[in-house]
């Protein structure tokens, strides 16, 4: 008997380690709940990581374009409207205005991390008999590649964009029977030029694959008829869950509207929102269950236990140490459990992270052990363990010794 | 004059007092015990012998009359100053062993000690050691108590009742599950411990052959002392 514990300590310890099948028992299902929970925490977690990646990676987090142009009503005097009806414009595409002054500022805001202009118009891919309408985006290379990881989705070539080069989708080269190397005739309005495919990239939607086409900024000027003019602003940032706000105070200073990729995500979120609630419902489910288990057993303990109970009454020990020893039993099943359930959901993370896989054999999900959910986890079935214990502790500490005893 | 011990006065006990139900188990009973003395409380089963025990033992309370402890009454004492002198001046045994079954026979016999904080672990030990081998157990210290016979258990239960060197020994019936030979081994060792630490004992028994050789014998019949 360790003589320096306290005796509600040693006692707690006794009774758990003397009913032992049961506390195996018990300790097996809160285990089973914690692993649940650590199981599923991480491997959403992950997931969620995974998508932001994905979704972060093939868009700029905030884009900066020119504002719609709207038409003005006519005013006959200072406020009397001459005609009540305002047809809205068609919206030209045209050129953000002073966009290398703007481009200063952006670097010079200490939470941006690129900023790359852009010009995006449509043209026709021309190939032999074959001809697509794609969606043409003339970049800076340096830091468009920074904003978005084009070179980790080229499937074939290499991330190389001189004025006489083009990267295009993979569905797109196949529709126009193209590879690597092949000359492709780009037709724009009022000019063509003749590219060599220099990659392929797969950006992960067959739509997305067919329509894209990436070429050096001045290439891309010069066919779409704006030497010197680009269409967007792209942009990353420290913080990816602050883009909405820096977004807003980029739009109130600048003359552009700033849209960023929450706004421009906006069912994503919607979506990880109820994959949280939906997660929080079955973690509050799978507590409550393991609550009730808990407070079941130590309920069967103090029954069991009454005798005893009695004798420990009678020698001395006050209504606060009997309730303290069923406390402490609750806490530590919680605690023992939980720790027997993080090993547990962590095995199962290692088990699934490396089975599942995604259609092109990459992982379903990063493994993200992090410390956090283990401790957190632990408290939390701690604290479980605490609060179902007492019901069972205040039945024990209000037993009337006399009656205890009798049994 | 011997230290008086224990002193009831006039002490009823009835259950659901007020209704239709109340049954009065014990009346006007006057009871003193001094120092070292051996008593013995015997009468028939149902006689209130037991409730006895437990009001003497401030396990329960009287429904009316006095009862003093060394003097002081306990009546006006709240549940956790009741707890403390129980703890303190009175020690138990009962029929049925009722040790700790999770805690060895040294372990059990620390149990009172540990409780009460009072002392440093050397000396709950060495007490320990010392109540173990002056019930001749010294060597079954680390069995546990479920692997014990009877006899040995109930020798523990009396060293467990001594650990906190109580004034008064409350035993109700510790020898009535034992044989013949154990169960007077145990009433001598009660004996002893009385003769020579002064502890006063009352004992409750059917066994009349033990009950004569006790100090004094009181008889209880139904809620009453008769003799």
């Amino acid at each position: 008997m360790n003589r320096w514990l306290p005796i509600e300590w040693i006692t707690a310890v006794r009774f758990l380690r003397e009913g032992r099948l049961q506390t195996a028992f018990i300790i097996g299902g809160i285990a089973i709940g914690v692993g649940v929970i650590v199981f599923m925490s991480a491997m959403l977690a992950g997931l969620e990581a995974n998508f932001i990646k994905r979704v972060l990676t093939s868009q700029p987090q905030i884009q900066l374009v020119t504002p719609d142009q709207i038409a003005r009503p006519l005013r006959n005097g200072a406020n009397e409207v001459e005609d009540a009806v305002v047809q809205r414009p068609s919206q030209r595409v045209i050129s953000i205005d002073q966009w290398p002054k703007i481009r200063s500022q952006m670097l010079a805001m200490p939470e941006v991390t690129a900023v790359s202009p852009t010009i995006l118009g449509s043209v026709l891919a021309v190939r032999g008999d074959a001809s697509r309408a794609i969606s043409l985006s003339g970049v800076e290379p340096d830091s468009y590649f920074k904003i978005v990881r084009v070179p980790d989705y080229i499937v074939a070539g290499e991330p190389r964009l001189t004025s006489e080069d083009i990267i295009i989708g993979i569905e797109l080269a196949k529709n126009l029977g193209a590879s690597v190397g092949d000359k492709l005739n780009i037709q724009a309005a009022d000019a063509n030029r003749v590219l060599t495919i220099t990659a392929l990239v797969d950006l992960g939607n067959k739509g997305v694959n067919q329509r894209t086409a990436f070429a050096a900024l001045r290439t891309a000027q010069s066919l779409l008829g704006m030497i010197g003019g680009v269409t967007t602003i792209d942009m990353t940032v420290q913080d990816i869950y602050a883009a909405e706000d820096i977004a807003q105070r980029i739009q109130a200073s600048n003359d552009v509207e700033a849209d960023s990729w929450i706004k421009t995500n906006a069912q994503f979120f919607t979506a990880v929102q109820a994959q949280e609630t939906s997660n929080t419902m079955i973690r509050l489910f799978v507590a409550l269950s393991v609550a009730f288990g808990i407070a079941a057993v130590l309920i069967v303990s103090v029954i069991q236990r009454s005798k005893e109970i009695g004798i420990l009454r009678a020698m001395g020990t006050s209504r606060g140490q009997i309730l303290r020893v069923f406390l402490l039993q609750g806490g530590l099943l919680g605690f023992i459990g939980s720790l027997f359930g993080t090993a547990m959901g962590v095995a199962a993370l290692i088990y699934w992270h490396a089975v599942q896989r995604q259609a092109d054999g990459s992982e379903l999900f990063p493994l993200i052990l992090e410390q956090r959910l283990f401790v957190l986890a632990a408290l939390l079935a701690t604290l479980t363990g605490l609060l179902a214990a007492t019901a069972p502790a205040v039945r024990a500490a209000k037993l009337d010794p006399v009656v205890a005893i009798r049994g | 004059m011997a230290e008086e011990i224990l002193r009831l006065e006039r002490v009823c006990k009835s259950y659901n007092p007020g209704l239709p139900t109340e049954t009065e188990v014990l009346h006007d009973i006057d009871l003193r015990l001094e120092r070292g003395e051996f008593l013995a409380l015997i009468g028939p089963s149902g006689s209130g012998k037991s409730t006895l025990l437990n009001i003497v033992g401030l396990l329960d309370r009287p429904s009316s009359g006095r009862l003093s402890i060394k003097g002081e009454d306990t009546a006006s004492l709240g549940d956790t100053a009741i707890t403390h002198l129980r703890g303190h001046t009175i020690g138990f045994v009962f029929q049925y062993h009722l040790l700790i079954s999770a805690f060895t026979a040294k372990e059990n016999v620390m149990m009172p000690m540990l409780v009460d904080r009072g002392f440093s672990s050397a000396e709950i030990e060495a007490r320990a050691d010392e109540l173990l081998a002056r019930v001749g157990l010294k060597r079954f210290a680390d069995n546990l108590a479920n692997n014990m016979s009877g006899g040995q258990q109930q020798r523990v239960a009396v060293a467990r009742a001594l650990a906190m060197n109580p004034d008064l020994v409350l035993a109700d019936e510790p020898t009535g599950n034992l044989d013949t030979k154990s169960a007077d081994g145990v009433f001598e060792l009660m004996r002893e411990v009385g003769r020579t630490s002064g502890t006063s004992f009352l004992l409750v028994t059917h066994n009349l052959e033990l009950a004569r050789r006790c100090d004094r014998i009181i008889e209880v019949v139904d809620g009453r002392i008769v003799s």
